[in-house]
């Protein structure tokens, strides 16, 4: 008997390691998206037809709050995996919510650059320089809300079901895909907004 | 008001004017009908709800993939078929029966319906049947994903197709290269209808390719190592890899001509700073890989069929599998070859014609590993075996006719022409569709337990490359007379005769099609003298013909342990066959409706893109993430067959009834018990 | 069954015999064969080149391909059988090196050729080139001469045995300029210059197309090119400088209006920088988004 719970115990283990290793394709998949992105971004960075470039617009201290807003959520959800390895629930929670309202403020910030942006007239039909701004950044800061809406279907199912397998397996991958953006940010910080203002 | 609620949708946008669409849809829909009223008299719906699309089992994911290529195939076929007409009649004072507008919709469906909707769902499902079942698997690494992507190519098919009565289909050609394909030149919902259905359709696909990258990476059955990865398996790794790195740019393509069309973006306007030559580049990034996704499978079909009907291993598979992974890599450095006459320097193109050449040298090394299976075998010219015959030597002039388009400094000259067209068909025709119907004729027993007619199958091979030689030699012709793509009409009155040819060669290939369907039914009719009992018809030489035809739900009663290449002929030669062991509960994916439901509302959220009705693509898009939040609360995906189901199920499919127990090796598994 | 199948293979194998057969000729329509033009010639020795290296593989393979499976069909008792053969060292270098050694040469070729045809190589001559700015429109051609300051629209008239430098661009969509009889074609883009050296060595009328698909008047969108004489070319300047007809910036405007099948018309040009405003009008770095062409008559 107990060879046969060992036995799909391995089976589970194994649907385990297939979803992480998938999800790791998948995340390669999306570097290849991120890719072609930052590809066109530099192919359009100075067509800026006769609107302003990246360093009449780019509030660099702005942003580098945003961006550690990010980095820091990145440090919390580490911690919240150090809870879940230790199988202790509210820790893991707790640092879940933290890690939620950190990726919040992220996007509000975001939100509220690009709005002031727009509302200066400086919207992304103004010139492809500002389409390829306003979509690469806004990729991400999308692949950003879904890690959220995923985050917050977490909290419920830790809540309601406990540390699960299945759950336990959802938020390793979670926490793969909040890093990733993370590296991400770390690139559409630089290339945008570092190179962006220097040039 | 009502554009809130109809978006841009209005009864303006059905063509009763035009007499040949609403003929077509007038007979599709009665033929529709005909098909819902059949299946409602012998009360098959809800087998069919439950049984079918809202299966997660592989091999029945598969058959859906590959009728739809079929329906779709008859659609694109059509196509091809009007166009030809056209340009038989169009010359000089007579302007033939297609209106521009309509003729440029004509080609443009043609081309996208032809490479997504044909050719890609075709090796998609024969994969899908045969994959796990070659590699000893019970199903795929995820099978739900797997309905998933089943239904989304299904419904961005089904988009396409609604194009033709409700508003129009894009007339940008199947590239849909801007700035003909932006706002200002295509105002209509056309360009829009392309973009959802490739772009939706392209999700689907992308998650097949990881879906598939896993199954064959992780669920090879123990001692399957790598190199002894049957050789069609290995084609489909290689193609899955292309479709994990190149799809993500074609979703990024569309996604930023969409941001151009619907919210005034300049990525590739002619003005305010968009660049038409990054649409160029970034299509074909996608683009040529995508031309080895669909001939690779083909490939590996054309590989295990020469060595099954040869009756010897497979020549020099070593060298097959490092050519399959050359010609996939070298795929990604080739792109500009699509428009050398873009104006790049003397040096790019002189970089991108040699590595295109250099593609060549591994597809030859195939061609020549085909022959050497075939030297010294004892060769049985079943209908698979003549279109393999048939590819070989249609694609060597495909090729050749490929190379020389690859040195820049002719296609100057040969670039956009005729002679172009008979290229891609030449080498897609054969490379693909030709393979595919190998495929399809191999490993039709396996799916339905009766082999398919091969008097009607051959008869269809006959007219096919027939047909094939006399619809597209012409065009090569009408190259060299510098005859452009694409025309509605023409004034020089030389091209008309090799037209009609084409013309010609076309119908003999609609002789084709009928007799394809012809066979299916004849066999369908006659189907218990055509009946498969070994599961092994054609003393096949891997692991898919070790089990029943049809398989049971979970393939492998008991999972294989595999130490050769060709596993099964090694079985059949040692005489292990007949091992009986008993057998344990087996563990299996339940089905699930979201698939079906995930399908529909992406369907939803494309038709609602495409005629601007925001509300409606705002509440379809929340039911999917609604959908996808509710899978992963559902805890009962799995069911468990218990071992005396298993027993009594293989009893009843093993013909005959295996009786040598005794002989029989333990079981490792006998003791866990 | 079989009757029929020999039928069809016969059909196909002599269908081409027969239709040389019935248009009796092989003259001119073979635009691509029968270059009057230096770089039309040298690309068509450059395709025959390519095609007869390639012929020697391809005609043996197909060769083989028939003879092995005739050989060793499964009736044939008498041929060899062997059922475990699946390797072997020598032949597998063989074709790898084949190819190879096939494409190493394709690749020389290309490498060269590349470089000596190169449509922004100007042609070496005595004479020195004539400068002639080509602007694609929807749906017509529209050739500047700036230095004589003519324009026409769907005529080309150029010196035969003269250099002609083509500068190339679009008012509209991308489309494709090509005189098969004198050379390879070059696209042409809205924003962007792109150049072809052309000449023609003897006097002709050359068929000229767009072969890149730009939409509904696609297909009407070809003209005439006529290589003529320096006298009857210099005539044919004046004459039109002569007659009247002047394109300047209203004229143009009307110009810009999408239409088919447009017939030759000829204009003496009072628009100076008219090629490069047109140029302009479409640079990344322009502001213009009221400046755009009309959008052509489509859809429905």
């Amino acid at each position: 008997m107990s060879a046969t719970t060992s036995l799909t115990h391995t089976a589970e283990a194994d649907a385990v390691s297939r979803a992480s290793f998938g999800f790791w394709l998948y995340l390669m998949t999306d570097c290849v998206l991120f890719a072609a992105l930052f590809a066109t971004y530099a192919v359009l960075h100075q067509n800026y037809a006769g609107g302003p470039n990246g360093k009449a617009l780019f509030d660099l201290p702005y942003v580098f709050a945003e961006t550690v807003l990010l980095l820091l959520s990145s440090t919390t959800i580490g911690l919240a995996m150090i809870a879940l390895q230790r199988q202790v629930a509210t820790r893991l929670v707790q640092w879940l919510l933290v890690t939620a309202l950190l990726g919040c403020g992220f996007i509000g910030m975001e939100l509220h650059e690009f709005a002031h942006l727009v509302a200066e007239g400086h919207g992304p039909q103004r010139s492809g320089f500002l389409s390829a701004f306003f979509t690469l950044v806004g990729t991400h800061g999308l692949h950003v809300t879904v890690g959220l809406i995923w985050m917050i279907n977490m909290l419920v199912q830790v809540r309601l079901r406990g540390i699960s397998l299945p759950v336990q397996s959802r938020l390793i991958r979670l926490s793969l895909f909040w890093h990733f953006l993370d590296l991400i940010w770390i690139g559409v910080f630089t290339v945008v907004y570092l190179m962006g203002v220097s040039a | 008001m009502e554009e809130l609620i109809f978006g841009k949708l209005s009864f303006h946008d059905i063509p009763y004017d035009n007499p040949i669409i609403m003929a077509t849809l007038g007979g599709s829909s009665m033929l529709l009908l005909c098909i819902g009223i059949l299946i409602t008299y012998h009360g098959k719906w809800s087998y069919l709800w439950r049984e079918w699309f809202t299966s997660v089992d592989h091999k029945r994911v598969g058959v859906m993939y590959i009728v739809l290529a079929m329906v779709m195939l008859l659609r694109g076929f059509a196509d091809a078929l009007l166009m030809r007409t056209q340009q038989a009649l169009a010359e000089g004072g007579a302007q033939g029966y297609l209106p521009p507008d309509h003729y440029n919709q004509i080609f443009s469906a043609h081309g996208t319906i032809m490479i997504i909707f044909v050719a890609m769902p075709f090796f998609i499902g024969l994969m899908n049947i045969i994959v796990p079942l070659q590699i000893g698997a019970r199903d795929v690494a995820y099978p739900f994903l797997n309905s998933v992507s089943f239904w989304l190519t299904a419904s961005s098919g089904a988009l396409v197709m609604l194009s033709l009565g409700l508003g129009n289909f894009s007339h940008a050609g199947w590239s849909g290269y801007p700035p003909l394909s932006e706002k200002h030149y295509s105002p209509g919902p056309g360009v829009d209808y392309w973009i959802w259905g490739l772009q939706l359709g392209g999700v689907g696909t992308l998650m097949t390719g990881i879906n598939f990258f896993v199954t064959i990476l992780r669920l090879r059955a123990p001692g399957m190592t790598m190199m002894k990865l049957p050789i069609f398996s290995w084609a489909i790794l290689v193609t899955n890899v292309l479709i994990m790195l190149s799809f993500p740019v074609l979703t990024v393509t569309l996604a930023l001509l969409a941001m151009d069309r619907y919210l005034g973006m300049h990525f590739f306007t002619n003005h305010m700073g968009g660049n038409l030559m990054m649409f160029t580049n970034l299509f074909w990034i996608w683009g040529h890989p995508e031309v080895y996704i669909v001939i690779l499978p083909a490939f590996g079909m054309f590989s295990e069929i020469s060595a099954t009907f040869s009756r010897k291993p497979l020549f020099g598979y070593t060298s097959m599998v490092y050519a399959s992974v050359a010609i996939s890599t070298l795929s990604f450095v080739v792109w500009l070859h699509h428009f050398f006459t873009m104006g790049a320097g003397a040096n790019v193109n002189a970089f991108f014609g040699i590595a295109t050449m250099v593609i060549a040298v591994p597809t030859g090394v195939k061609v020549f590993n085909w022959l050497f299976t075939f030297y010294r075998g004892r060769i049985e010219f079943t209908t698979p075996v003549l279109w393999t015959l048939g590819f070989i030597i249609t694609f060597c002039i495909g090729g050749m006719t490929g190379v020389l388009l690859s040195v820049p400094a002719a296609d100057f000259q040969l670039h956009n022409s005729e002679f172009l067209i008979a290229h891609f068909h030449n080498m897609l025709i054969p490379g693909a569709m030709f393979g595919y119907f190998a495929g399809y004729t191999y490993w039709f027993p396996k799916v339905f337990g009766f082999k398919l007619n091969e008097k009607w199958g051959r008869l269809a091979f006959w007219l096919w490359i027939v047909g094939f030689y006399l619809a597209f030699m012409p065009l090569y012709a009408l190259g060299f007379m510098g005859m452009s793509r694409r025309l509605v009409h023409y004034d020089n009155t030389h091209w008309q005769p090799y037209l009609v040819i084409a013309l010609a060669g076309t119908i003999l290939i609609m002789g084709g099609i009928v007799c394809q369907i012809v066979q299916l039914a004849v066999s369908m009719r006659h189907r218990d003298a055509l009946r498969d009992t070994t599961g092994d018809p054609w003393d096949g030489r891997t692991l898919e013909w070790s089990v029943p035809s049809p398989p049971p739900a979970y393939n492998f009663a008991h999972i294989p342990q595999v130490t050769h290449r060709d596993e099964f002929t090694a079985l059949k030669k040692s005489g292990r066959v007949a091992a009986v062991l008993p057998y344990l509960p087996i563990h299996m994916p339940c089905n699930s409706i979201l698939g079906p439901i995930i399908g529909g509302l992406t369907f939803t959220l494309g038709f609602a893109l495409v005629w601007y009705i925001w509300w409606l693509a705002t509440v379809s898009l929340v039911a999917i993430i609604g959908a996808v939040i509710a899978r992963s609360w559902n805890q009962h995906t799995e069911y468990e067959i218990p071992a005396l189901e298993v027993a009594a199920m293989e009893r009843a499919l093993r013909h005959p009834p295996v009786t040598s127990a005794a002989t029989a090796p333990p079981s490792p598994l006998a003791f866990e018990h | 069954m079989k009757k029929l199948m020999t039928v069809l293979v016969t059909i196909t194998v002599f269908w081409p015999a027969a239709l040389w057969a019935c248009t009796g000729d092989c003259g001119d329509q073979w635009a691509v064969l029968t270059p009057k033009g230096y770089i039309a010639s040298h690309e068509k020795t450059l395709i025959l080149t390519a095609l007869g290296l390639m012929l020697l593989v391809v005609v043996p393979v197909i060769l083989m391909t028939v003879i092995f499976a005739w050989k060793y069909r499964a009736t044939n008792a008498h041929a060899d059988y062997d059922p475990e053969w699946d390797h072997s060292t020598r032949i597998e270098v063989v074709i790898w090196l084949v190819p190879t050694v096939i494409v190493a040469i394709l690749g020389t070729l290309v490498w060269t050729s590349s470089h000596a045809l190169s449509p922004y190589r100007p042609l070496a001559s005595s004479q020195p080139p004539l400068k002639i700015q080509v602007v694609a429109m929807d749906w017509k051609w529209l050739f500047i001469y700036p230095a004589q300051k003519v324009a026409t629209v769907n005529q080309l008239v150029i010196p035969a045995g003269v250099p002609v430098d083509f500068i190339i661009t679009s008012d509209a969509v991308m489309s494709s300029f090509f005189i098969p009889q004198l050379g390879g074609q070059i696209y042409a883009m809205a924003g962007m210059t792109t150049h072809l050296h052309l000449i023609a060595d003897e006097p002709g009328v050359f068929q000229g197309y767009n072969t890149q698909f730009s939409g509904q008047g696609f297909s009407g969108m070809h003209f005439e090119t006529v290589a003529t004489s320096q006298d009857s070319y210099n005539q044919w300047i004046t004459q039109i400088r002569e007659q009247g007809k002047v394109l300047d910036r209203p004229a143009f405007k009307t110009l810009e209006l999408p239409t088919k099948n447009e017939d030759p018309q000829q204009y003496s040009l009072a628009i100076p920088d008219l090629f490069d405003s047109i140029v302009t009008s479409f640079s990344p770095n322009t502001n213009s988004p009221a400046k755009t062409t009309p959008t052509p008559m489509i859809e429905d």
